[in-house]
């Protein structure tokens, strides 16, 4: 694994609920000690289902939520301890692309004013010089440079999400959050997207958090992948190895829900039933428990560490030596 | 670099501006108050110049009672022979003044407090709301009586306390659209660029609610000329000999049965301004914010 640029300890978001004058409130723990790394040039996936708290790691990483506890560390800054000054500098080392085209650009600002913005707040080339980085950045995303003097409501989505990306790279960032870049967009124009995503991780030597739910995207861009469920780490490894031969029972449930393009193929499938528990008031002992197919009494009494497999392989399972649950199909 | 360049529509389609303008002209009532707003606006402005008369100047010889419609006083004179159509007038043209610099300021208020509400949230957001509450919650015309009492208003500082008492509205929906637009991406993507509070707040939020806050003041254009006019109507007003629609139809409710020409006129502008100004407010938010 190359050197780590990103370093994540133990990292946790809890929000109080419902507390006021009166009343005790409760703690809703949206993320639950969660320590990762990605290493340069790295993409790393993260995966799970909505309301396993992948958004908030993707925020928190970049301190767009702020971190009840833990650590992150981006290159030699701590990023959960700078004070607002050093953190707006920070800001050109890591950003972030959006789901929504449609909600990330805003719609009274032309195509350049929003990448100009970017490059005036970090100070970036004299006022003459950035008209030509926002040409530039243009071509990069594949867009035509007259695009600078439109507004985001003559694109289309597809076309958008170039611009947020562009956005993204007018600061130089070592590490891009990408939170589900493509799962607002067509089919077809996904693809487009992702092609760019890899030609521009190849020519800039970007590190990427690549949050999705589509797992064969994740395969497809991405080293190693994480798997989250109720804010917490399930699994995580290789992309190779964990789509090849998953450990947790939740990580082949996910892969059994992807389908499958060839009906010949019959598997027997771990379905996922019923929704995923509070975070307000997790089940005790395995978060997952409530909803494995393979839990037994002791998983409601311990909290399964994250246990070191073979080959950086981690996995949270008191059962992972037992199980078989190597995917027949991959 | 990307390897093809992604083609865009040649023509941009219709702007927002335009868009706006077709809609609006297609509420009826609302361009109808508009034409009748701007109409208003220049005989208020014209008028005093094209009239033979002065707001404050005396026919001695009608002194005492009011004078009936005539060829040279089209709308009569007042008790003092003054001629009613040219106090009218003038009286529209301070009544509009203090509306229109009423409700900008209670405009400017209301965003300031609103924003600054919506954008912190938090203990800033508690303090302010509470403080617009207690505004909301003081019956004007009680306080208007009691300040009435103290002093006299100078013309600008009624102006000043008109805004102050009707800012709250604005202050409200400022602040729920400010809450709905901090958590929209383009407004993250921002602050992950290092964009600071006020930046935030202005650059990117503020041009984003123009439309509601347009809306809003207008309606307090409206508001604010009928607390102008109450206000003038209790004497606690611009002062006579200086007339506002409000203190001539105050002067004129005492000859109401004798000389009800000289309380109608006012009377009837007070209601079609207001009528008109809710009328166009309704159509530009019907034009700006379209419910589709």
């Amino acid at each position: 694994m190359a050197e780590p640029l990103l370093v994540v300890e133990d990292l946790e978001v809890h929000y109080p609920i419902g507390k006021s004058l009166f009343k005790e409130g409760v703690t809703l723990r949206a993320l639950d000690g969660v320590s990762f790394t990605v290493g340069k040039g790295e993409v790393v996936g993260l995966v799970g289902e909505s309301g396993s708290g992948k958004t908030t790691l993707g925020r928190a990483v970049l301190r767009l939520v702020e971190p009840t506890s833990g650590r992150v560390q981006l290159g030699d800054k701590d990023v959960t301890a700078l004070p607002p000054a050093d953190l707006k500098a920070l800001r050109s080392k890591m950003q972030i692309i959006f789901q929504d085209p449609y909600a990330s650009l805003n719609p009274r600002m032309s195509v350049g004013q929003t990448l100009g913005e970017a490059l005036m707040l970090h100070k970036i080339g004299t006022r003459k010089d950035r008209d030509q980085r926002i040409g530039d950045l243009l071509e990069q995303v594949g867009l035509p440079r007259s695009a600078a003097a439109r507004f985001p409501h003559e694109f289309s989505g597809g076309q958008r999400q170039r611009i947020g990306i562009a956005r993204a790279l007018a600061v130089n960032p070592e590490f891009i959050v990408a939170d589900e870049p493509v799962s607002a967009l067509d089919v077809s124009i996904q693809a487009q997207i992702i092609n760019l995503l890899q030609d521009l991780r190849r020519e800039l030597g970007l590190s990427l958090l690549f949050i999705g739910h589509d797992l064969s995207v994740i395969e497809f861009l991405c080293d190693r992948v994480i798997v989250l469920y109720l804010g917490r780490v399930m699994e995580m490894g290789t992309a190779a190895e964990l789509y090849a031969n998953p450990r947790h029972p939740y990580t082949r449930a996910l892969l059994d829900a992807a389908p499958v393009p060839d009906p010949t193929v019959r598997r027997d499938r771990i379905t996922l039933k019923g929704d995923l528990p509070s975070p307000v008031n997790p089940p005790s002992g395995c978060v997952f428990r409530t909803r494995c197919p393979y839990a037994i009494d002791a998983c409601a009494e311990v909290v399964p560490p994250l246990e070191t497999l073979e080959s950086g392989h981690r996995v949270a399972c008191i059962r992972s030596h037992e199980l078989n649950l190597a995917n027949p199909i991959a | 670099m990307a390897d093809t360049t992604v083609p865009i529509a040649a023509q941009p389609p219709q702007s927002y501006g335009r868009r706006v303008v077709r809609r609006f002209l297609r509420h009826t009532p609302a361009v109808l108050s508009l034409a009748f707003l701007l109409l208003l606006g220049a005989v208020v402005i014209v008028g005093p110049w094209v009239s033979p008369y002065t707001f404050d100047g005396q026919d001695f010889m009608l002194i005492g009672a009011p004078g009936p419609m005539s060829a040279e006083h089209w709308l009569g004179t007042d008790e003092l022979g003054r001629d009613a159509l040219t106090r009218l007038i003038h009286g529209g043209r301070v009544s509009l003044a203090v509306g229109l610099a009423g409700a900008i300021i209670a405009t400017f208020a209301g965003t300031l407090v609103g924003a600054v509400s919506g954008f912190y949230r938090g203990w800033v957001d508690q303090v302010l709301m509470r403080l617009t509450d207690v505004m909301l919650s003081i019956p004007t015309l009680p306080l208007v009586l009691l300040l009435s009492g103290l002093f006299r208003p100078s013309p600008p500082l009624l102006v000043a306390i008109v805004g102050l008492l009707i800012w709250m509205g604005t202050a409200r929906l400022v602040r729920s659209q400010f809450m709905a637009l901090r958590e929209r991406e383009f407004v993250e993507a921002a602050r992950a660029l290092g964009a600071s509070g006020p930046r935030l707040m202005f650059r990117h939020i503020l041009p984003n609610a123009i439309g509601p806050i347009t809306v809003s003041a207008t309606l307090a254009v409206g508001s604010a000329i009928m607390l102008e006019s109450a206000l003038s109507f209790l004497g606690f007003g611009i002062q006579p000999p200086v007339p506002t629609w409000g203190n001539l139809l105050n002067s004129a409710s005492s000859w109401l049965s004798v000389a009800p020409w000289l309380a109608i006129p006012p009377g009837l502008l007070i209601l079609f301004t207001v009528l008109a100004v809710n009328f166009l407010g309704d159509g530009l938010r019907d034009a700006m914010e379209p419910r589709e």
